[in-house]
């Protein structure tokens, strides 16, 4: 099994003219997602040409499109000052997964659509995330297709390159897997670590979980307190950011140590203390995972 | 982005908070004619992106105009937290009665805007609510609706007895509000919030920080930006559109994406070597971006040798490679670089690499050993 996205996820690409949302709209096709939909204002009517002469219709607004292609997940490639409306204009529409891949959205347009997306019941994933891949069942987002097999380990993270490092290497370990989440970098985000761990939790195909963590905020501890109270397969972390200086921008809007709290050493106290196994060095997590596999 | 105390107060009285009167000076002869013009006792406050100023001697009370030029002379030029102190603020000292703290963030674990209110101000905030969370009055925000009003008299009723000072406090906690979302930040805070002997309730201190992503949207508050007091070198990152920190070691790193220019970072000091910085060059494969890493990364004299660490996912390996070929012809460096690259076409991306006379790798762990290596041998 997988969370989230599966053979099921019918995927309608907010922002699909753009030069993001055309190219990636392209790559998850290819990866095999089924895209039933566009949505570019302005474009309606017109067609999406993907690989093997498919064409994906383009719609001005979410309502028509979900209407029209019965689509129950949305992936959003629109610039940062309209990735607020879009995300509510998803939900609004009744898409089940709303993924935002865009990055510098404000924080405060955040704080207000995710008390939207609790009144509509819908789930965000990111943003500023790479978005989530269930390896040979379905793309969402920008993940790449070709460092990832179908396998029993869950991974979930708040960073980009750094999860493709590792899930590498898991890969090449002939250690695949169930699905991969990045839950994105920003200071508030709709999908955490927790509400994750939690879908993975009732997924029995996921035998073992990465977790891939970084300076900045409390998610982390969360994570572990879960993982001690509810989660029964073996489960390894990593946290980046060890030597990052406190009151500094990590790339990442959400990476900041502020006030001495959201440290790196905190937050692997707080693995260690729920018997999370930490891996020291990225190349160790696919070693741990492959070990508390074998046993 | 921080801004300065003086900055904060302009946001404040926009909002329409009572703040005194103050004016900014870079000399101790401007110093003295403000003090001149403002009469009586003022404050000389150090204005620089650091807490703990009054700690480090950056805040001086001045009976008269002479010996207000005479701390200013002192303060400024003074370093406090690694940062040079290039402007001063001059203020009237104010008699205070009380002091109260009120703040307004963002709380990650909410998702929403948090109020924070304690009678015990002047002091650490984070301090009072570990040691005695019975002194602080928490308040959240539906983003929804915003604050309400009668919200704001709660949190003014925490702080005051006197039916006056909360009618006041409860106005400041709405105009607090409203100068937090229209700068667009991510942290306000007045600390202390006075109350003076004829009554009055007044921000004597502001803290403001925004959020980076608003900045787009906020021409007026993006000017306040101060590069002075930044590295030229984080001012080149910003314009060429990369993150980058400076940092003490001397093994300058170059890596595609944040978590992993971070783990890169924690890897070199694994092995032993102190990384000089942080630096995301983001996913392109463009060689005018690798040439603006590499000037920014060679500015800092400390470095010793440059370290490339490349996932390539959607960007091609080869793709960099070679826009790392073409980056390193156009800019001579005269320090080993040390290369690894993984993930999509490797293969051909090492070829190009090493036909161009690179030592290249794909192991995240050998090039880190190899140039911590390096910066010993230099």
């Amino acid at each position: 099994m997988s969370i989230l996205i599966d053979e099921r996820t019918r995927l309608v690409v907010q922002g699909i003219t753009g030069r993001d949302g055309s190219f990636h709209a392209m790559q998850m096709m290819e990866y095999g997602t089924r895209v039933v939909a566009g949505v570019t204002p302005g474009k309606g009517g017109t067609t999406f040409a993907g690989p093997r002469d498919q064409r994906v219709p383009i719609f001005n607004s979410m309502y028509e499109a979900v209407l029209e292609s019965g689509a129950n997940t949305s992936v959003i490639y629109v610039p940062p000052a309209f990735a607020a409306a879009a995300i509510m204009e998803a939900a609004d529409a009744g898409v089940e997964l709303v993924v935002a891949i865009t990055e510098g959205v404000p924080v405060l347009d955040m704080a207000r659509v995710h008390a939207f997306m609790r009144d509509r019941g819908s789930r965000l994933v990111g943003p500023n995330c790479p978005g989530l891949i269930s390896p040979g069942k379905c793309k969402v987002g920008i993940l790449p297709g070709q460092i990832v097999a179908p396998g029993p380990v869950g991974v979930i993270s708040r960073s980009g390159t750094l999860t493709y490092e590792a899930v590498y290497h898991l890969t090449n370990a002939q250690l695949g897997q169930t699905t991969c989440v990045g839950i994105g970098g920003d200071p508030l985000v709709g999908t955490s670590f927790v509400d994750c761990l939690e879908a993975f939790s009732h997924d029995p195909e996921t035998r073992a979980i990465v977790i891939i963590g970084e300076i900045g905020g409390t998610d982390e501890q969360e994570a572990a307190r879960f993982v001690k109270e509810r989660i029964e397969v073996p489960v390894v972390g990593f946290v980046a950011g060890q030597t990052a200086p406190p009151g500094r921008r990590m790339g990442h809007a959400g990476a900041i140590i502020s006030g001495g709290s959201g440290t790196a050493a905190e937050k692997i106290q707080a693995f260690e203390d729920a018997g999370i196994a930490v891996a020291r060095r990225p190349a160790e997590i696919a070693q741990m995972i492959g070990a508390a596999l074998r046993h | 982005m921080d801004i300065h105390e003086y900055q904060a107060k302009e946001i404040f009285r926009r909002a329409g908070i009572p703040v005194p009167p103050g004016e900014v000076a870079g000399t101790s002869a401007e110093v003295r004619q403000i003090a001149q013009k403002l009469g009586g006792a003022v404050v000389v406050k150090a204005q620089v992106h650091a807490g703990g100023r009054g700690r480090a001697g950056g805040v001086k009370l001045a009976s008269s105009p002479a010996e207000a030029g005479s701390h200013a002379a002192k303060i400024l030029g003074m370093r406090i937290k690694g940062l040079t102190v290039e402007k001063v603020l001059v203020t009237p000292a104010e008699d205070i009665v009380s002091e109260a703290y009120l703040g307004v963030l963002i709380d990650r674990a909410n998702h929403a805007p948090l109020f924070i209110a304690s009678r015990a101000g002047g002091i650490d905030i984070e301090e009072v609510a570990r040691e005695t969370p019975e002194k602080v009055r928490r308040l959240h925000v539906d983003p929804r609706y915003g604050l309400l009003p009668h919200q704001a008299y709660w949190i003014a009723d925490f702080l005051y007895d006197d039916p006056s000072h909360i009618k006041q406090g409860a106005r400041i906690v709405g105009q607090l509000w409203q100068a937090f979302r229209e700068a667009g930040a991510s942290m306000a805070e007045i600390n202390p919030l006075i109350v003076t002997p004829r009554g009055e309730v007044k921000a004597i201190d502001a803290k403001v920080s925004i959020d980076d992503n608003e900045l787009f949207r906020k021409p007026d508050i993006t000017k306040y930006r101060d590069t002075s007091s930044e590295p030229p070198a984080e001012q080149q990152a910003r314009d060429a559109g990369l993150s980058y920190v400076k940092l003490d070691g001397d093994v300058g790193c170059c890596v595609n994406g944040a978590g992993l220019a971070m783990a890169t970072m924690d890897l070199v000091h694994h092995y032993g070597g102190e990384p000089a910085n942080f630096l995301d060059i983001g996913g392109s494969s463009n060689p005018d971006k690798v040439v603006a890493a590499l000037q920014i990364i060679t500015s800092d004299p400390s470095v010793k040798v440059i370290l490339f660490n490349i996932f390539g996912g959607i960007t091609r390996c080869d793709d960099v490679a070679n826009g790392i070929v073409e980056a390193t012809g156009r800019i001579r460096i005269d320090i080993p670089i040390v290369i690894r690259l993984t993930g999509t076409n490797e293969q051909l991306a090492l070829r190009i690499l090493e036909d161009a006379g690179f030592t290249a790798y794909t192991s995240m762990d050998e090039v880190v050993k190899e140039a911590v290596e390096l910066t010993r041998a230099a």
